[in-house]
């Protein structure tokens, strides 16, 4: 029973608009592969590590492949053909190839089957692993008893280093955090290659590399351990590495990735292309690993009003769910994105923001939400601050948000202090219980502010879905239509590292991943 | 809390305003009672609250009072603590420049550009170094503004660029000096060990070295940022919170003329 009286007819008209918005996308999407796509598959295939000066050998392998003219058909045929030829294993081949001792294109093509056949093995291997992380992930949780029912809290973490970032991780989750992120230093989206090891040098966040994955993997095992609480971790899929990212995160069981091309397109000037293509294998990884992915229309409401562009947020997360649904994500891991960037001068703000967070979940009802806090309208404040997550807070119980963001009332002057976590994590906890069943007991007054505002936000969401729908997703970003951003379709970075597939290309990991989700994995 | 709060018979206490020696005030003149938090290193006990009331003896806090210890982790307590500061401060001694007093509106703005300069005046901003927050530079930059005031893109008289984040102060230089901009507006949101402090005075450097920085007004804005701070770098003005597009413009359009700029 909807409590805003959600117009059906109208959130069937937006699925339909999305639907079509996202089908030519995917068009694009499936005649094309990128830099960061074939660097995926060679890490899949056991690719890691770098060369004595920093290189890592995926970029080294995909940079021989652009030489060779051999990048359109894919990373897999040329080193799966050197495989057979060689006995070598991938790894073992990229070395060869750092030291110029093999040029894949002297090496005379072998038949499909056969290439099929060589890298078989490693692929399976590769899927394997990630499946096994999804049982531990599992088997984890039954182990406590089950995964948490109220909203998850959800907290950063940004030293820059590793080491101190697993400190103020595991203070956080003994205070009561059920997901930490570690923000990424800032620059890393507009990096075109994963750097490696484990660091402890960044600037507002610490660099994701794999080693840094593991390192906090183990330290919030332990102290999930302690606390008797699978403790989620999250990172940034985004940027000009999403997929290598995401199945870095595959490997070393991450739960949660923000991951959103839409994102990277309006606030980090990726290309457009780049990024939508890379998203959806990134997707697929993420839906294959069950990982969480976050969305970013929240961003959108830190450069446009809450009020005037709810709609816009509303419209990308249609669009956002159909990309998903064809990278085979379910929405039980779509964690969609919006925020309470409500002005506080707003007379009836706190009303309209519950109208669309209630709205989001009706729509959405199967997805994660992912909730932001209040940023744009925090001034230092501290108090007052305090107060605007508290209505931040009451929103989420009242509307059941499943990933919330804490809000840290010194926003806006630093990241935050360990103290602020734990002022931050008493009051959420507060306003979650004291006001657990809220949400049950209260109803919409029909035709009333909260309704009508609901209304109102669906119907502009729909017409806009329409126009978009009219001129295609692309053409829709040049316009400017989200966050009043507008971004070419042939600027931006990284459009350097787009190909068309030739009739040869072969992605084996699309294929084996989309074929067992499609078919139902076994758990 | 203490006892103290319903004595009849204070003594020493001196209930007038001394401009000379002013001290915070809690809900009796000259009281300077203060609130601090902070965290402490060590495990909750009462060793650890001892540590929290020596610290605030030694922060010039006189009869400090523990009024919360809360561990956060098994080596960490938040501490809450009142006192009374035994420090005071000559306000008569204190002299600030009021450069950033009131401002013109936007129409004001154009019209004043209009009359002494007979031209659009260049403004070129961005969010620089590794900062990848737009949402400063936005609200003073972008059309529609922040908060019901218009961001300088809409000022009829003023060209602008707005280059968005993570630019190089090289990149910002070189750009400014293509544009013959007569101001730079440099944004800095999020900051951490002061990174924003070695990235405002690079740029001031590089301005210097390229012989440009006296032709040019610069200023700087974020939350961190203070007027006062601003200009022990080397800047003109410094824009913290509660600033908008017409303070940033108020400020250029009267010191260009300050200083004779045509």
């Amino acid at each position: 029973m909807s409590k805003i009286g959600l117009n059906s007819e109208l959130v069937a008209r937006s699925r339909s608009s999305a639907s079509k918005i996202a089908d030519e996308v995917q068009a694009f999407v499936d005649a094309h592969t990128t830099d960061s796509v074939e660097r995926t598959v060679c890490r899949l295939l056991g690719i890691d590590g770098v060369t004595p000066e920093g290189v890592p050998y995926p970029n080294l392998v995909v940079e021989h492949l652009k030489q060779k003219h051999l990048i359109e058909d894919g990373a897999a045929r040329w080193l799966g053909n050197a495989m057979i030829a060689t006995g070598l294993s991938a790894s073992e081949i990229a070395e060869r190839i750092a030291n110029e001792q093999m040029d894949l294109s002297d090496i005379s093509i072998h038949d499909d089957a056969d290439i099929f056949a060589a890298i078989a093995p490693e692929v399976r291997r590769s899927c394997e692993r990630i499946r096994a992380n999804r049982s531990r992930r599992q088997e984890l949780m039954e182990s406590y008893g089950g995964d948490k029912i109220e909203p998850l809290l959800y907290l950063i973490v940004a030293t820059g280093n590793i080491y101190e970032d697993v400190v103020q991780a595991k203070a956080a989750a003994r205070q009561g955090a059920d997901v930490i992120a570690v923000i990424r230093t800032t620059g890393q989206s507009l990096l075109d290659y994963v750097p490696y090891g484990a660091t402890t040098e960044g600037f507002g966040g610490t660099y994701a590399t794999q080693e840094n994955f593991r390192i906090m993997r183990k330290a919030l095992d332990e102290v999930g351990q302690e606390q008797h609480r699978y403790i989620r971790l999250c990172n940034y899929c985004s940027g000009l590495c999403m997929p290598e990212i995401a199945a870095m995160g595959a490997v070393e069981r991450l739960d949660m990735m923000l991951n959103d091309a839409l994102y990277g397109i309006l606030f980090r000037d990726i290309n457009m292309q780049r990024t939508l293509v890379d998203q959806s294998f990134s997707r697929l990884i993420n839906s294959y690993a069950g990982i969480i992915i976050n969305t970013g229309e929240d961003n959108y409401l830190t450069t446009d009003d809450a009020y005037l562009s709810a709609h816009t947020v509303l419209a990308s997360q249609f669009i956002n769910e159909q990309l998903a649904f064809r990278a085979n994500l379910p929405p039980e891991q779509m964690g969609l994105g919006h925020a309470f960037e409500m002005d506080p001068d707003l007379k009836d703000g706190f009303l309209f923001e519950l109208a669309q967070a209630q709205q989001a979940r009706e729509i959405f009802p199967d997805a994660p939400l992912k909730y932001m806090p209040p940023t744009k309208y925090m001034t230092g404040d501290i108090f007052r601050g305090n107060v605007q997550d508290a209505l931040f807070n009451m929103v989420t119980i009242l509307t059941g948000q499943r990933i919330h963001l804490l809000g840290m009332m010194t926003e806006a002057i630093h990241t935050p202090f360990m103290s602020d976590r734990a002022v931050s994590i008493e009051n959420a906890r507060y306003i979650f219980k004291t006001m657990a069943d809220l949400g049950e007991e209260i109803e919409f007054k029909p035709g009333g502010i909260v309704q009508k505002r609901a209304e109102e936000v669906l119907q502009k969401a729909t017409d806009l879905l329409q126009q978009i729908e009219q001129i295609g997703l692309f053409s829709a970003l040049e316009a400017g239509v989200f966050a009043d951003i507008k971004r070419s379709k042939i600027g931006g970075k990284g459009l350097a590292g787009v190909y068309e597939k030739s009739a040869a290309y072969f992605n084996p990991f699309v294929e084996a991943m989309a074929r067992e989700l499609k078919e139902g994995m076994t758990q | 809390m203490s006892g103290g709060l319903y004595n009849l018979h204070r003594e020493r206490i001196d209930t007038t305003l001394d401009l000379k020696a002013v001290k915070p005030y809690g809900d009796t003149m000259n009281d300077g009672k203060v609130q601090v938090s902070f965290t402490l290193p060590v495990a909750n006990s009462d060793a650890a609250a001892e540590a929290a009331r020596r610290l605030a003896l030694k922060m010039g806090l006189a009869e400090p009072n523990v009024a919360i210890a809360k561990p956060l982790d098994e080596n960490f307590t938040f501490f809450v603590v009142y006192g009374s500061c035994i420090h005071t401060v000559n306000y008569e001694d204190i002299h600030v420049e009021n450069d950033q007093g009131s401002s013109m509106d936007m129409e004001e703005i154009n019209a004043f550009i209009l009359s002494r300069f007979g031209r659009k005046i260049r403004v070129i901003g961005a969010a620089t170094g590794t900062d990848a927050h737009t949402v400063g530079i936005d609200a003073i930059m972008n059309r529609k503004g922040f908060a019901g005031h218009y961001g300088l893109e809409r000022y009829e008289m003023i060209e602008t660029i707005n280059l968005g984040a993570q630019v190089d102060n090289e990149e910002l230089v070189r750009r400014a000096i293509e544009f013959h901009a007569d101001a730079i507006l440099v944004s800095q949101t999020v900051t951490q060990k002061d990174i924003h402090i070695m990235n405002l005075t690079e740029l001031i450097e590089i301005l210097e070295a390229e012989g440009v920085r006296d032709q040019m007004i610069v200023c700087c804005g974020g939350s961190r940022i203070t007027n006062e701070l601003a200009k022990e770098l080397g800047f003109d003005a410094g824009f913290g919170a509660g600033k908008f597009a017409e303070d940033d413009a108020t400020f250029i359009v009267t010191e260009m003329e300050k200083r004779g700029m045509k």
